[in-house]
């Protein structure tokens, strides 16, 4: 039942927002984010701390085709829940600095996407799945085709074109899967996993590929990431948010839930491939972020390099492996939301994000400066930051398939710390210029928000077992049946 | 019967109103009379009633689809009372259009190839008069023209396949020549492959599937913008359920693969349909073109002749219908003050200039191009697990690249209704555009929140 309020409550939000939001709009997309956030506090703490599926809701849709309205929530399911409740009404509370036009669509759409992306983390049918996936790509289109800056029509189209070939392709091999389960066929998820597993080897590739596509355009893989940087650029910045803090883990979450114990078989044989191309984009685009001038364009990039750790560890067929995926998932949404939002801070300040023309911000804004050096150290994954959990665990699972490929993954930590500090070094330290001497320490709601995430940060690197143990049952079944 | 009955009844009074000079009871009497054929379709489920010594046949997916014709037929009226109430000659449009929809409930519901034949010719004589109602202008008289010969053409060639069948089976009735493909499958002789390609040339013309679809364009822009509304909607549900009714039951059991030889028109269809429409500049002939690719998608469910087919192209056609009326109806308002023949720059910042046109617009594109939760989605959902059924994997494949292609033009309009800007002034809507475009956005999430009911009425 609390799934589907958790469902229900952005829904009717966004609907409610949308249509009779006015000036107070803000405040009561705030309102209604933050008490889905308190319901899933609620689910986190009444959250029985095994393999089993719980808060199932289970309603036959179209019993005809075996699609039913099925969802249930599982450790890492929970972890999502939690990273998009979370984050969304700071991504929210991060836009109290800026007046958008039209406030009710915008902040209508914002919860309209928090609610497909429960559904997402949450859906336990194929067909419902596919749904939500859908559904979680309108909202954010529009919000960079209506608020984006320039050349938006080209770029959003690019990114909707490429989402949606791949998500049509993942229709088709679920659809296949549907047609392979036993009897009046069903989209159960079970049903598909022994469907999957059942097929023999040419199948399970087919599949494979079919699914992969769809998952790592959304993730993005190298070298399906061509619609990424412009896309961070382009979007209005709790655009970005939505779209790399939480939208870009439905890419990892549906490779953990939907391919790996689906067609285990198919996975394994490209595994190598997968690895390669993801350790390709980590230095590859570790070595890109390095000359951007732009500070916005940066991030975007390191995002990539960040997740080609993520999607080689996932491949690795480890459990350390997807244990530092999940984790990872969570600390690469705190950071990238944090970066974001610092980038944007300083664009409202000085009105540009190019690191030349910043410089000595450190002498004006001390404060600032520190939080910003916080986040830094947290994606260059230093111990003691919540990236370093996650890098740690997947750099291990690599290293489990081989010792190599971990060699070359582990120059992320090198490369990052490069761009990273260069970055930081050219904004925050060095003379300070006429754009900078007027930098304003964090306000109001900047302040709260600098500070929650720095507690995150911290404490997630401090004690990675509370989040960890969540996951661990959850993790462990999802092995057993990949092994 | 008594749907058969009502229509032709109406149509008659329609044409007698003129003589008495009752024009302003029309409207009332003709939505009374298709709400009423709404009414027996459903009344009648379940009865399975067989006229004029088994001539006709009243199954179940006779009188939905029949139901569902006389339906968008009533919304496309709501849309085009302002229209054919301006014009002088009011009455002969009511007779046209009901007439049509006569020989629509013909060829969904034939039993005997002779039926299929009058059904067509009704359907197509009214058509024909409508696509030329336009009389000062030149290119609905080139629309008359061209259709009315290429149909005959058309026609010709059906007839041809239809006496050769008879040579072979001596019958007209597609349940006994179903028998004897059974009984003689694997002896088949040649003159009945040549038959069932003549037939297929001929059905192939009326659903406008490609390499027959050469008139359709120019038929579509040419027409006048409602009627060719109604050509892309109830004239193609009744083309292409006709062909699935016939192939269906006739020869469904037949070896020889005209299931291949109707799997490559789907293709073309498809993607000439798809590829054509992305070079358009205007958005009637888009719009043309893009009916013509709706048709390969329903050819691909046709072909797949798995137990969902037929439930699957009665969604596929209603989305497809009521998403075009609404697309067209919206084309109509825009281009209403301006010329017949629009750009999609006449989109340009629609939003701001009535956001229930936007929206609608929105919606219909969404739908047309397939994207969920709208009805669009499911229809083409719905066709691809049938084709995916019958285990037709690579044909599955090409449609989903076709439907990819469509995606960028239907996005074009959308593009340019939310993001180009405009001096334009603001759209004021009547009263009976914002129940019609009410009603089609209702209908479209209506159909995607409970999919499974329209199948299953079918079945």
């Amino acid at each position: 039942m609390l799934t589907a309020i958790l469902i229900a409550l952005p829904l009717i939000g966004g609907l409610w927002v949308v249509t009779n939001g006015g000036q107070q709009s803000k405040k009561l997309a705030l309102g209604f984010s933050l008490s889905a956030l308190i319901l899933s506090l609620v689910m986190f703490f009444q959250f029985q701390n095994n393999a089993e599926s719980q808060f199932v809701i289970n309603v036959p849709w179209v019993p005809g085709l075996g699609i039913s309205f099925h969802l249930a929530v599982d450790g890492i399911s929970l972890l999502m829940i939690l990273l998009t409740t979370v984050l969304t009404p700071l991504i929210i509370y991060s836009s109290f600095g800026h007046k958008y036009n039209k406030p009710h669509s915008f902040y209508g759409l914002i919860l309209l996407m928090e609610m497909a992306l429960i559904g997402v983390f949450t859906a336990m049918d194929g067909f419902l799945f596919y749904i939500f996936w859908e559904l979680a790509l309108i909202p954010i289109y529009f919000i960079c085709l209506l608020w984006g800056g320039e050349n938006r029509a080209r770029i959003t189209f690019k990114f909707f074109l490429y989402t949606i070939v791949g998500s049509l392709f993942m229709l088709v091999a679920l659809i296949y899967l549907y047609t392979q389960t036993p009897g009046t066929h069903t989209f159960d998820l079970q049903a598909l996993y022994q469907a999957g597993q059942a097929l023999d080897i040419n199948a399970q590739r087919a599949v494979f590929w079919g699914l992969f596509l769809a998952f790592a355009i959304k993730m993005p893989v190298f070298p399906l990431h061509t619609w990424q940087p412009d896309t961070y650029v382009v979007a209005p910045t709790q655009g970005t948010m939505l779209l790399s803090a939480i939208m870009l883990k439905m890419g990892i979450y549906g490779v953990i839930r939907w391919l790996l114990p689906t067609v285990p078989d198919g996975a394994a044989a490209y595994a190598n491939i997968v690895i390669i191309l993801s350790i390709i984009g980590v230095v590859y685009a570790s070595l890109i972020a390095w000359v951007q001038k732009d500070l916005k364009r940066l991030i975007a990039y390191s995002s990539i390099a960040h997740i080609g750790v993520i999607s080689a560890g996932l491949f690795s067929f480890s459990e350390q492996g997807l244990q530092g995926a999940v984790y990872q998932m969570l600390s690469h949404g705190v950071n990238v939301f944090m970066l974001f939002f610092i980038v944007d801070m300083i664009e409202q300040r000085t009105k540009t994000r190019i690191l030349d023309n910043l410089g000595g911000v450190r002498a004006v804004a001390p404060k600032f400066a520190t939080f910003f050096l916080l986040v830094v150290m947290a994606s260059v994954a230093l111990p003691l930051t919540n990236a370093f959990v996650g890098e740690f665990l997947l750099l291990n699972g690599i290293y489990q398939y081989n010792p190599y490929y971990s060699f070359i993954a582990t120059t992320t930590i090198i490369l990052s710390s490069v761009y990273m500090l260069n970055a930081y070094q050219k904004s925050m330290l060095g003379q300070i210029n006429e754009t900078t001497e007027k930098f304003e320490e964090p306000q109001a709601h900047e302040k709260h928000i600098l500070w929650i995430c720095a507690a995150l940060i911290i404490f997630m690197g401090i004690y990675p077992k509370a989040l960890l143990d969540v996951a661990a049952p959850a993790i462990q079944q999802i092995m057993s049946m990949i092994k | 019967m008594k749907s058969l009955l009502l229509l032709s009844g109406l149509g008659l009074s329609a044409m007698l109103a003129e003589l008495f000079n009752l024009k302003k009871f029309l409207f009332p009497l003709v939505c009374l009379g298709l709400l009423a054929t709404i009414g027996v379709s459903i009344y009648d489920y379940n009865t399975d009633i067989h006229l004029f010594n088994n001539m006709l046949r009243l199954d179940n997916s006779a009188l939905m689809f029949t139901g569902s014709m006389a339906f968008i037929t009533l919304l496309w009226l709501i849309g085009a009372q302002d229209y054919i109430e301006k014009e002088t000659s009011i009455s002969d449009k009511y007779a046209l259009i009901l007439f049509t929809l006569v020989g629509a409930f013909v060829m969904v519901s034939y039993n005997n190839l002779t039926m299929l034949f009058i059904g067509l010719e009704i359907l197509s004589m009214s058509l024909y008069v409508l696509a030329g109602s336009k009389k000062n202008d030149l290119l609905s008289n080139e629309a008359a023209i061209k259709y009315f010969l290429m149909g005959s053409f058309a026609t010709g060639f059906l007839l041809f396949g239809i006496a050769l069948i008879y040579g072979v089976t001596g019958s007209f009735h597609i349940d006994v020549i179903g028998e004897y493909c059974r009984a003689n499958a694997n002896n088949m002789p040649n003159m009945f492959l040549a038959a069932i390609l003549l037939i297929l040339v001929g059905m192939a013309f009326k659903a406008s599937a490609a390499p027959f679809h050469f008139w359709a364009p120019d038929v579509y822009t040419g027409a006048p913008t409602l009627v060719t509304t109604y050509m892309v909607t109830v004239v193609k549900t009744a083309a292409v359920v006709s062909f699935m009714r016939l192939f269906y039951t006739s020869f469904g059991s037949v070896p020889y693969s005209w299931q291949v030889i109707v799997s490559i028109i789907a293709v073309l269809t498809m993607f000439i349909g798809n590829v054509t429409a992305v070079y358009q500049p205007k958005v009637k002939r888009l719009l043309a073109y893009s009916s013509v690719a709706h048709a390969g998608y329903l050819l691909v469910g046709l072909v797949a002749l798995s137990n969902l087919s037929n439930g699957a192209i009665f969604y596929y056609t209603l989305a497809y219908s009521v998403a075009s009326i609404l697309a067209f109806h919206i084309l109509f308002v825009l281009a209403d003050s301006k010329n017949n023949d629009i750009d999609i720059n006449a989109f340009n910042g629609l939003v701001k200039r009535n956001p229930l046109m936007a929206f609608g617009m929105t919606v219909a594109m969404f739908s047309l191009a397939g994207i969920p939760p709208i009805a669009g989605f499911f229809g083409k959902y719905y066709i691809f697990s049938a084709a995916i059924e019958a285990g037709r994997y690579k044909l599955v494949l090409l449609a989903v690249i076709a439907s990819l292609i469509s995606i960028y033009f239907y996005f074009k309009i959308v593009i340019a209704v939310y993001f180009k800007t405009t001096n334009e002034k603001t759209i004021k809507l009547s009263n009976s555009y914002k129940l019609l475009y009410a009603i089609c956005i209702a209908i479209l999430f209506a159909m995607a929140i409970a999919p499974q009911f329209f199948i299953t009425i079918q079945q």
